[in-house]
């Protein structure tokens, strides 16, 4: 029962404090291509929630994993995701794809 | 061959540790196999169906069905380990004057067995549906997939030799503590899947992230080592912990411990309460 309370409080928590949507267009895009990922280093700015969309033009599904931003995401194969990212500290924070860990790459955040 | 059976191990291990824990908990509660190997069936059904849909679950939701997804899976997860412990806490000492008596068995209360079968599910199927995705990949790769396959087989079949080792070692503990060992260990478990869960709701855009990094210690322990995986795991181990993930951890282990407190204190009452009516007869 408190979980439901917990959850349901957190809910509205956060649709109080989630910021307007971006514009579609404009939306950080990380590419996963031939095995890898383009960019390998990935510039977000630093101190906003952001969405970023992976998009995996590979015909084999990969895992988008990053324990440093704790996150953790399926992209299927030729399909796309987009998650929510930050508000982050200025920093590298690694990311990779579990399902071949010698696929690798950090995103930069860089304050403004 | 070999990076594949490392991927499988990881996948497995989650799944493998979490069924060695609820088995050991539940040491004494009659029809538990059935039960739990009925969750594992279901379990690999339910991520066989996963995996098929990953690409209409990932876009449902705009895009973050597979974290609405996940979480709600770890939160029915938390809830069926709650009631667990809630009843061990009631029955716990029972089940252990019963386990020195050879085959006897608990008929009292309303037994968990559905949280049982409901956990394994949701641990199998959570984990299943990724190492199943991973092995459709590797088989549609073609080249050398034989041996991937087999390096596939190894890696599971190491990550349940890990499971059964936890399993045979937490029977190894005497009965007078054992089942207050398997209580802090399902308690510890169940805040970290509450964890878990927040970051997940967190990815999605549905909670706040109440500080991204309220501490980093991954120059000491990663996350993504082994053993940084296993405490993960085990106790919810996070090298880089967000607000919202602490803030589950801790709401989750001061709520299950209270309801512990107040299920086990009933009992206790009971107890005294008898003693009491002995005494006057």
């Amino acid at each position: 029962m408190l979980f439901r309370f917990m959850l349901v409080t957190g809910l509205i928590g956060a649709f109080a404090l989630s910021s307007p949507a971006q514009a579609a267009d404009s939306l950080p895009v990380l590419v996963i291509h031939g095995q890898q990922f383009e960019p390998g280093e990935l510039a977000l700015p630093a101190g906003t929630k952001l969405k970023l969309v992976i998009r995996n033009q590979d015909s084999l599904p990969a895992e988008f994993e990053s324990s440093d931003l704790s996150r953790e995401v399926i992209v299927p194969a030729n399909g796309e995701v987009t998650i929510y990212v930050g508000p982050l500290e200025p920093g590298r924070y690694q990311f990779f794809n579990d399902f071949n860990r010698a696929m690798q790459g950090t995103v930069v955040a860089k304050g403004n | 061959m070999l990076a594949t059976a490392i991927i499988m191990f990881r996948e497995v291990l989650e799944a493998a540790l979490i069924i060695a824990i609820v088995l050991g908990a539940s040491r004494g509660i009659v029809g538990r196999g059935r039960w739990v190997a009925t969750g594992i069936g279901l379990g690999l059904v339910g991520a066989s169906i996963v995996a098929i849909l990953a690409a209409e679950i990932s876009s449902a939701f705009s895009g973050n069905g597979q974290a609405i997804l996940d979480a709600g899976i770890l939160l029915s997860a938390v809830a069926m380990l709650t009631w667990h412990n809630v009843w061990m806490s009631a029955h716990g000492r029972q089940l252990a004057a019963e386990l020195s008596a050879v085959g006897a068995d608990v008929q009292t209360g309303k037994r968990p067995l559905a949280a049982l079968l409901v956990i394994t599910l949701v641990a199998v199927m959570r984990e299943g549906s990724e190492a199943v995705l991973f092995l459709w990949a590797i088989a549609a790769g073609g080249g050398h997939n034989s041996n991937m396959v087999m390096g596939g087989v190894g890696g599971v079949a190491a990550g349940v030799l890990v499971g059964f080792l936890l399993y045979r070692g937490l029977l190894r503990i005497p009965v007078r503590h054992f089942f207050s060992i398997t209580s802090w260990l399902i308690l510890l478990l169940a805040a970290g899947l509450a964890a878990q869960a927040a970051g997940f709701l967190n990815q999605a855009g549905l909670l706040p992230a109440l500080g991204n990094t309220v501490w980093n210690t991954s120059h000491i322990l990663s996350q993504s080592s082994l053993f940084g995986q296993f405490l993960h795991i085990l106790v919810g181990y996070v090298a880089r912990p967000s607000g919202i993930q602490l803030v589950f951890y801790v709401g989750t282990l001061m709520t299950i411990l209270l309801l512990m407190r107040s299920k086990g204190g009933v009992r206790m009452a009971r107890v005294g309460a008898d003693e009491g009516t002995a005494k006057n007869l």
